[in-house]
């Protein structure tokens, strides 16, 4: 209970203890606290500017699927147009198409007939001036009537 | 309990006289009983105090020094998660209460806070354990805990103060400390009533400024000391009998328990008023 040199020694003891501290531990833990701090800080700023960045993104994604959906929209309505044009097209050409090869027919059957009747006028000429030698039991003389003839022919 | 042959009061004198190395009739030695050790003055020295103390002073700069050369701002690990929480927390208690700027003030409220801890906590070892051993190994006195010693705590204020002292005369002048202590709280215009209220003032300051170290390190040491005195006496219970033993056992158990809050307590007041003391030198009244 006396007090003594101790006193002093644990003076000396105490001030060196604390110069020991304020040298060599607390400078190294505030530096490494202070840098948590700071990295904390940090992380917590990209976290937001991440999320930030992230709502940009969606923003934009659904803008991009919002115009890919219109094109598509577009493309789908121009192909059906482009389709039935088409289609009317082909019904346009088969309609001229038939139009065409019916025409054909009929100048062909027309022909025929003009043919065939230019034949049976030939026929009926030769039958005719058959009939009449027959009848007049004589040659006559097909060349004389050949004015004749080309008369009753272009008559029939 | 040490030995049948001490009565109760021997034993309690035992445990309370420290192992004392000073100057008795010319030759330094040990003291063999406290008349010895009261004979020796202040040419004397308690070795166990300042081994204890200073074994747990290294112990504390050996694990918060290791914590220091390998901080990193990454995850922390076990150990330097505990150092760090120490460390934020007396921070917290320098910015909350010390205003000014000084690098020396927080590390020291650190090394206050863990070394008085410390050297609190050897109350909890059971009174007769280590001084068991050491009085095996032939050395007669051994107190272990430095707190209960008033050298140490006396030591520790002292020291506190000369800092305070220093920082005020530093950040104020002499001037201002002086001013401090001799013109306030009572002043005046008229130059005779202030002439006469000087040495007033002077006698309520300088009580003031003495009562801080001393009641800075007399509530430590009185903490301690009181506690130290109880475990003594619970651990008398021992030799009274299974019955008695037994229920020392219990009370010694109790004590110890409600002591842990006492050790921080102190610890914790120790330091806060350092840093108060602290911030008084640095700032105008």
């Amino acid at each position: 209970m006396n007090i003594n040199l101790t006193l002093i020694g644990q003076s000396i003891t105490f001030v060196l203890f604390v110069w020991f501290c304020m040298k060599f531990i607390w400078p190294p833990i505030m530096a490494a606290l202070d840098e948590r701090r700071k990295k904390i800080a940090d992380g917590l700023a990209a976290a937001e500017r991440g999320t930030r960045e992230q709502e940009l993104a969606q923003k934009r994604a659904a803008e991009v699927l919002h115009e890919a959906k219109q094109q598509a929209q577009d493309i789908i309505s121009q192909a059906q147009k482009r389709g039935s044009e088409i289609v009317d097209e082909a019904k346009q050409q088969a309609r001229d198409e038939g139009q065409r090869l019916l025409t054909a027919a009929h100048a062909e059957i027309e022909q025929e007939v003009n043919h065939a009747r230019e034949e049976l006028r030939g026929q009926v000429a030769n039958l005719a001036i058959a009939g009449a030698s027959k009848v007049l039991r004589r040659e006559v003389d097909a060349a004389a009537n050949e004015d004749l003839l080309k008369d009753l022919v272009s008559q029939l | 309990m040490s030995s049948d042959a001490l009565t109760s009061s021997e034993y309690i004198k035992h445990h309370l006289q420290n192992l004392t190395w000073g100057k008795l009739d010319g030759s330094w030695s040990f003291a063999h009983n406290a008349a010895e050790a009261k004979a020796m003055g202040f040419m004397a020295i308690h070795v166990d105090t300042m081994f204890w103390s200073t074994v747990l002073g290294l112990a504390f700069l050996y694990v918060f020094r290791k914590v220091a050369k390998n901080a990193h701002s990454g995850t922390p690990g076990g150990l330097q998660n505990f150092v760090e929480m120490i460390v934020e927390f007396v921070d917290t208690s320098v910015r909350g209460s010390f205003t000014a700027k000084n690098d020396l003030v927080a590390p020291m409220a650190l090394t206050v806070f863990v070394w008085i801890f410390l050297m609190n906590m050897m109350d909890l070892i059971p009174v007769d354990w280590i001084p068991g051993i050491t009085e095996a190994m032939g050395i007669e006195h051994m107190r272990i805990v430095p707190s209960a010693d008033p050298n140490a705590t006396f030591g520790m204020a002292l020291s506190v103060f000369f800092l305070m002292l220093f920082y005020s005369i530093k950040n104020k002048g002499i001037g201002g400390f002086t001013g401090e202590l001799t013109l306030q709280p009572f002043e005046s215009k008229n130059v005779l009533l202030q002439a006469f209220f000087i040495p007033v003032n002077f006698l309520l300051e300088f009580v003031s400024l003495i009562a801080k170290p001393v009641s800075l390190s007399l509530r430590l040491f009185g903490n301690m000391y009181a506690g130290e005195m109880i475990f003594i006496l619970i651990a008398l219970m021992f030799s009274g009998g299974f019955a008695i033993g037994l229920f020392g056992g219990v009370l010694q158990l109790g004590w110890a328990i409600f002591h842990i809050l006492i050790v921080t307590l102190q610890a914790f007041i120790f330091m806060t008023l350092t840093i108060v003391y602290m911030d008084m030198a640095h700032s105008e009244h």
